[in-house]
C-alpha cells in the first residue's frame, strides 16, 4: 500500500509536467488544427532559461525559484510568439501537411541552434527551489515533486480563469470551435492564435524548468520524448479539449510511473504510443473530447 | 518493348558497369553513392503511400528497421550454416544469400506494413500519421529490449555485401515498380482515394484495399533499404531507426512534391548530398539545414521539383 501511495506522488509529479506541455499542445491544435512539433523544444528552451537565469537569483530560497519559473515562461512567451509570427503565420491558409513540416523545421532549428548556443553535451540543473526530504505517513517524497505539484496546479487555475472568464479566453474558444464564425463576430483570428502560442508556450517554458529540478541534467534533446508524450497525453483527453489535456497528461504519467516501476520498466517508453493507438483506433475523440460526425 | 522496361534494363546495365569499374573509383564517392541509393528507395517507396495514396505516415524508419535486422538475421545466423564460414568474396554464394536476406527483410516489413494498413483503414489525416508514428516508436522499442538480436546494444559484425551493383539494382527495381503500379489502371485508384477517398467510394473503389497495398508495397521497399543499410554500416542499433530518421524521409517527399517520382529522387539526392557540402561549416550543418526546410515550405510549399501548376484546391467550410 505504501509503495503504492508513493508511485501515486511519483506519478502524479510527472503527470503534472505532460499536463503542463498537454495544454500547450491542446491549445495549438484547437484553434489551428495542427501538430505543433516545436513545442517540445520551447520546452528545452524553458529548461535552458532556467539553467542561465538560476545565478541570478537568491538562491535556495521560495521566491528565486518562483523568480526562475516565471523568468523562464517569459522568454518562452517571446519565443512562441516569435515562431508563429515567422514560422506559422505565413502558412495560414497552406495545407496542414506543410504547417506539419514547417513545426518539424522550426523543431530541428531550435535544437541545432540549441547544440550550438547551449553545447551537446548534457548539463546539470542547479537547484532553484530549495530542495528538503520530506516524509509523511511512511512516504518519501522531496519537496520538488510537491512544488511541481503546486506550480502545476497554479497555473492550471490561472489557465481555466483565462480561457473561461476574460474575453480573451471566449475569443479563444470561438476561434477553436469555428474561426470563420468567430471572424464575422468581430474577432481578430490572427491575435488570438498568437494568444494560444503564447500562453502554450509559456507553460511549457514553466514544464522545463519542472522537469529539469526533477530530472537535473538538461541537453538540447531533452525535448523529444516528453514532447510526444504530452501530445500522446492531449490526445488520450481529447484533443482541443483544455481539461481533457489536464487528466491526459495525469493520467499518462501515472501509468508509465506504474510500468516503470513493474518488472516490465524497460517497455515503458512503449506504452505511451501503444495507449495512443487503442486510443485512436477505439475512441479517436478522447476521454472529454466530443466525437465529430464527417459530413460529404 | 515498352519503355519503363527499356529503362530498368538500361539501369541494370548501368549498375553492372559501375560495379565493374568500381575498384577504379574513389571509395568516398562510392560510399555517398550507396547513401544515395537507400535514401532514394526510403523517398520512393514513402511516396507510394504519403505522395500517390495520400496516407501521410511518420513510421517509415520504423519499416525499415524491421527489414534490417530481419535480412541481418538472415545474413549474420544463417548464413554461415547455408554457405559455410568463409565463402569466397563475392561468389556466387554469397550474392545468392545476399538477395535472400533483402527479400526476406522486404517481406518481414511488407508484413508490418500489412499491420499497420490495417488500423489506417479507419484513420485519416493527422490521426493516421500519429497511429504510423507510435507505430515505429514501439518497433523501436521491442528491438531494444529484445535481447536474441543485440537489444538496445544493436547487431555488429554484419558482413559487407551491400556493393554499388546491389544498392544501384534496387533503386531501379524501386522505381520501375512503383512507377508502373501508379501508372497502371489499378494504379489510378490510389490516386482517387488520395484525391478523395468518399467520392472514391462511391465510383465502386475499395478504398481500404488500395491503402492496406499502398503500405505493404511501401514497407516491402522500406525494409529492402533497411536491409541494404545495414550490409553497409555493417553495424545497426535501435536508436539509428528513430523518428528522426523518419522525419528526413518525409522531408525528402514533400520538397520533392508529394506524388512526383522524378522531383522526390532529386529531392533524396539533394538532401543526401547536402551536408556533404555543408562539412565545411560543418557547425552551422544543422541549423542551415533546418533554416532551409522552413524556407523551402515558405517560399515554394508544392515542392521544389514540381513545375506543375495543381489548381487550388477549394477549402471545405471551417
Amino acid at each position: 500500500m505504501t509503495e503504492f501511495l508513493q508511485q501515486l506522488v511519483n506519478g502524479l509529479s510527472l503527470g503534472a509536467i505532460y499536463a503542463l506541455l498537454a495544454l500547450g499542445y491542446t491549445m495549438v491544435y484547437g484553434v489551428l488544427r495542427f501538430i505543433n512539433f516545436a513545442h517540445s523544444d520551447v520546452f528545452m528552451v524553458g529548461a535552458f532559461a532556467g539553467l542561465y537565469l538560476a545565478p541570478l537569483v537568491p538562491a535556495d530560497t521560495i521566491l528565486g525559484g518562483v523568480l526562475v519559473v516565471l523568468g523562464a515562461m517569459l522568454i518562452c512567451a517571446v519565443l512562441g510568439a516569435l515562431i508563429e509570427r515567422f514560422a506559422y503565420r505565413p502558412l495560414r491558409n497552406a495545407p496542414t501537411l506543410n504547417v506539419l513540416i514547417t513545426a518539424i523545421g522550426v523543431s530541428c532549428l531550435l535544437q541545432a541552434l540549441g547544440q550550438l548556443v547551449f553545447g551537446a553535451a548534457p548539463r546539470a540543473f542547479p537547484a532553484v527551489f530549495p530542495a528538503r526530504a520530506l516524509s509523511a505517513g511512511g512516504l518519501d517524497f522531496s519537496s520538488n515533486q510537491v512544488v511541481v505539484l503546486l506550480v502545476a496546479l497554479v497555473l492550471a487555475v490561472a489557465l481555466r480563469f483565462i480561457v473561461f472568464r476574460t474575453k480573451m479566453g471566449a475569443a479563444l474558444r470561438a476561434v477553436s470551435q469555428n474561426p470563420r464564425a468567430a471572424r464575422l463576430m468581430g474577432i481578430n483570428n490572427d491575435v488570438v492564435i498568437r494568444f494560444a502560442f503564447v500562453i502554450g508556450s509559456a507553460l511549457a517554458g514553466a514544464g522545463g524548468v519542472l522537469y529539469a529540478t526533477n530530472y537535473p541534467s538538461i541537453d538540447p534533446f531533452m525535448g523529444v520524448l516528453p514532447g510526444l508524450k504530452a501530445f500522446i497525453a492531449a490526445i488520450l483527453g481529447g484533443i482541443g479539449s483544455i481539461p481533457g489535456a489536464a487528466l491526459g497528461g495525469l493520467l499518462l504519467g501515472l501509468v508509465e510511473t506504474f510500468v516503470g516501476g513493474s518488472e516490465y520498466s524497460t517497455y515503458k517508453d512503449a506504452i505511451a504510443f501503444a495507449l495512443l493507438i487503442l486510443f485512436l483506433l477505439f475512441r479517436p475523440a478522447g476521454l472529454l473530447g466530443k466525437p465529430r460526425v464527417e459530413k460529404v | 518493348m515498352p519503355k519503363p522496361h527499356l529503362s530498368l534494363l538500361l539501369a541494370l546495365g548501368v549498375a553492372w558497369l559501375v560495379s565493374a569499374f568500381s575498384g577504379h573509383l574513389d571509395p568516398y564517392h562510392l560510399d555517398v553513392l550507396i547513401g544515395v541509393g537507400i535514401n532514394v528507395i526510403l523517398a520512393v517507396s514513402l511516396n507510394l503511400i504519403a505522395g500517390h495514396t495520400g496516407q501521410f505516415s511518420l513510421g517509415h524508419a520504423g519499416f525499415m528497421a524491421v527489414g534490417a535486422y530481419a535480412a541481418t538475421a538472415v545474413s549474420l545466423f544463417l548464413g554461415p550454416r547455408l554457405i559455410g564460414d568463409s565463402p569466397a568474396q563475392g561468389g556466387f554464394a554469397e550474392n545468392a544469400l545476399f538477395f535472400g536476406a533483402l527479400m526476406a527483410g522486404g517481406a518481414a516489413a511488407a508484413l508490418a506494413g500489412l499491420l499497420v494498413g490495417i488500423p489506417s483503414l479507419r484513420l485519416r489525416g493527422d490521426y493516421l500519421a500519429l497511429v504510423t508514428l507510435g507505430f515505429g516508436e514501439i518497433i523501436r522499442v521491442l528491438l531494444q529490449n529484445f535481447e536474441p538480436l543485440g537489444g538496445a546494444l544493436g547487431l555488429n559484425g554484419i558482413p559487407p555485401y551491400t556493393t554499388p551493383f546491389w544498392v544501384i539494382a534496387a533503386v531501379a527495381t524501386t522505381v520501375f515498380t512503383v512507377g508502373c503500379l501508379v501508372r497502371s489502371s489499378y494504379g489510378l485508384g490510389f490516386r482517387a482515394v488520395r484525391d478523395d477517398e468518399i467520392a472514391a467510394a462511391a465510383t465502386g473503389l475499395h478504398p481500404a484495399r488500395y491503402k492496406v497495398v499502398a503500405f505493404t508495397v511501401g514497407a516491402f521497399f522500406a525494409g529492402v533499404a533497411g536491409s541494404l543499410f545495414a550490409h553497409f554500416k555493417l553495424t545497426i542499433t535501435p536508436a539509428g531507426f528513430d523518428f528522426t530518421r523518419s522525419i528526413e524521409i518525409v522531408v525528402m517527399v514533400i520538397l520533392g512534391g508529394l506524388g512526383n517520382t522524378l522531383g522526390v529522387i532529386l529531392a533524396a539526392i539533394l538532401l543526401t548530398l547536402l551536408p556533404e557540402f555543408l562539412r565545411p561549416v560543418a557547425e552551422y550543418r544543422l541549423v542551415l539545414y533546418a533554416a532551409l526546410l522552413i524556407a523551402l515550405m515558405l517560399l515554394r510549399p508544392q515542392g521544389l521539383f514540381n513545375f506543375t501548376v495543381r489548381r487550388a484546391k477549394s477549402r471545405a467550410p471551417v
